[in-house]
């Protein structure tokens, strides 16, 4: 759906920003994995392409209607107005949208694993899987102690909690991939849920399926309408037919089996991909 | 304001109001009918279908520009099969009035695409996307020839039943598109489309190279809405009976006034869907009030009329 939203509050968490935004009628229908795109700009703006986040808390009720929050860096023009928006700015929201993570209908073991600020869409995943019942354990990456993000949440959602830094300066030294093997075997996990660079993601599936583990991956890539008409977040997935198509990250992602995902061949369209080598047009 | 008519008509085709969406901007429709009722639009314009599947270009396929977007897909799409069997009837079921894009490599992939869309139902109009190399003339554009205009038009128009209007949607990249216009409905097209994306290239700031993964895709946005008045305008002037559908950056109510009044029977909306995927329908309800403001009561009263010296818009 599409909401006229404001936004609350813009706060720093260590190296991201905290967006809370006022957004009626999209917190109801969030689901973990889902995003919202965002208008850049107010209603005139001269920048036409949205900016997707990943939702990190959604409350459908509240003191100012229902809110939706999300984390992100400051990267570009886009990010950067987001960050410099005072209270109130008016934000048109469309969300939540895409695949959410998926959920086992048994009580099953899960470790989740996040990278920076792209932890956030996994604790209210955390959330609604101890619901369930399962045995959440969660891995946290991030290059620097200020680059990690949901430490204090990470120790409130999951039994296991492991911090990896690539300079040491809290936790082990190194990436979340160094540290998973061991605590997917340790923990007899059954589904790991990841979100994070395509590097990891990539590093994380490869565990998963050492491991005997299926693993839900949600992608961060640019998604310019959030709808799926623009067909420019696309990247190539293997289907139930055994077939690769070029598939959008906003509509049949964000969230996908990461045992589908092409990793090695993300910057290309893979050339047995359906309907690759035929002619070009704009 | 309830008093304005909006209903307009394109070669033939009657429509409710002259706002539809553009070609690979709108999926095939589906896609906005979570934000607003489609059959609301004039009509709903498909991306192009190509006779074979396409899984289009690597990444990146979109840029952000001043006030535009460059992009190159390479028309994903899952080709004539695909769409005729999942998402054409979606179209008709719907009751929307689908105009289908199509486009080919050859003269025969026009002429079977032109067959069997043509055939199919729940199709109101055939656009003919011509910004695509042809491998019969050495991979020249089409759009930027008279000549190669002239063929695949006339190629199309044969195949494509009597009573259902064939579109050509021109390019500004052509040297003169007022000459590429004249050989369109020379060679059978019963309407004009303004203007596909300008060819243009943006260098990533970081390797220098081509942004886009094709290297040289198509500018969009209100950047080029400019340029797309300016070319219904010729092309009106030129041929003030020749049906012309405005494309081009439209984004509100004013944008589309303008192309109407330039010459334009219909607009489209197309990028400004990336920013607002409500934006076709709220351009019809701010059309509507254009015309109120100025007591224009029908769109016969807007079209071509930026071309009557005695025209008062005040």
């Amino acid at each position: 759906m599409q909401a006229a939203g404001e936004v609350l509050t813009v706060k720093r968490a260590g190296a991201y920003r905290h967006l809370t935004l006022v957004a009626p009628g999209v917190a109801e229908r969030f689901r973990p994995g889902a995003v919202v795109a965002l208008r850049i700009g107010g209603a005139r703006s001269d920048r036409l392409l949205r900016r997707t986040f990943a939702i990190y808390r959604a409350r459908p009720t509240g003191a100012y209607g229902g809110t939706v929050e999300v984390l992100f860096a400051v990267d570009g023009p886009g990010t950067d107005w987001l960050a410099k928006a005072s209270p109130g700015t008016a934000v048109d929201v469309v969300g939540p949208l895409g695949r959410p993570y998926a959920l086992p209908k048994e009580p099953v073991a899960c470790t989740l694993v996040g990278e920076g600020h792209r932890s956030a869409s996994l604790f209210g995943l955390a959330e609604r899987l101890r619901e369930r019942g399962c045995g959440v354990h969660m891995v946290l990456g991030a290059p620097t102690e200020s680059m990690l993000f949901g430490v204090l949440d990470a120790r409130r959602a999951a039994k296991t909690v492991v911090v990896a830094t690539e300079d040491g300066s809290v936790g082990i030294q190194g990436r979340v991939s160094d540290v998973l093997p061991d605590l997917l075997a340790r923990t007899g996990t059954d589904v790991v849920y990841a979100s994070g660079s395509s590097d990891m993601l990539h590093a994380v599936a490869q565990a998963a399926e050492l491991q005997g583990a299926w693993s839900q991956t949600a992608v961060d890539v640019p998604m310019p309408c959030g709808t799926g008409v623009c067909l420019s977040c696309v990247l190539p997935v293997v289907g139930e037919d055994g077939v690769t198509r070029m598939a959008r990250a906003c509509t049949e992602g964000p969230v996908f089996r990461g045992d589908r995902v092409r990793w090695g061949d993300l910057e290309s369209v893979p050339p047995d991909t359906w309907g690759a080598g035929s002619g070009a047009a704009r | 304001m309830s008093d304005v008519d909006l209903t307009t008509s394109v070669a033939g085709l009657v429509l409710p109001n002259p706002v539809m969406t553009a070609s690979g901007c709108a999926g095939i429709g589906k896609e906005l009918d979570q934000f607003f009722d489609v059959t609301e639009l004039g009509a709903v314009v498909t991306r192009s279908v190509t006779l074979d599947p396409r899984a289009g270009w690597s990444g990146p396929r979109m840029v952000e520009t001043p006030s535009g977007m460059l992009s190159g897909t390479g028309l994903q799409n899952p080709g004539l099969q695909g769409f005729l069997a999942t998402e054409l009837p979606w179209l008709a079921q719907r009751q929307a009035r689908a105009i289908v894009s199509v486009a080919g490599n050859t003269l025969g992939e026009y002429a079977e695409l032109a067959r069997r869309v043509g055939d199919s139902p729940g199709v109101s109009a055939v656009e003919v996307n011509l910004s695509c190399p042809n491998a019969d003339f050495g991979d020249r554009e089409v759009a930027c020839d008279p000549y190669l205009t002239g063929k695949v038009l006339s190629v199309v128009r044969r195949d494509v039943p009597r009573g259902i209007p064939v579109l050509a949607k021109l390019s500004a990249d052509a040297p003169s598109i007022v000459d590429v216009a004249a050989a369109a409905v020379k060679a059978g097209a019963d309407g004009l489309v303004m203007l596909n994306t300008l060819a243009a290239t943006v260098l990533d700031p970081e390797t220098l190279r081509p942004a886009l993964g094709c290297g040289t895709g198509g500018l969009s946005g209100p950047a080029v809405h400019p340029v797309a008045v300016r070319c219904v305008w010729e092309v009106h002037q030129a041929m003030p009976d020749v049906p012309i559908v405005g494309v081009g950056g439209v984004r509100t109510g004013f944008d589309a006034l303008q192309l109407l009044a330039a010459g334009a029977s219909a607009v489209q909306v197309g990028s400004a869907i990336f920013s607002d995927p409500s934006a076709p329908l709220r351009v019809v309800g701010e059309l509507r009030a254009e015309l109120a403001r100025r007591d224009l009561p029908t769109i016969a009263d807007v079209i071509g009329r930026a071309h009557h010296p005695e025209g008062d818009l005040s």
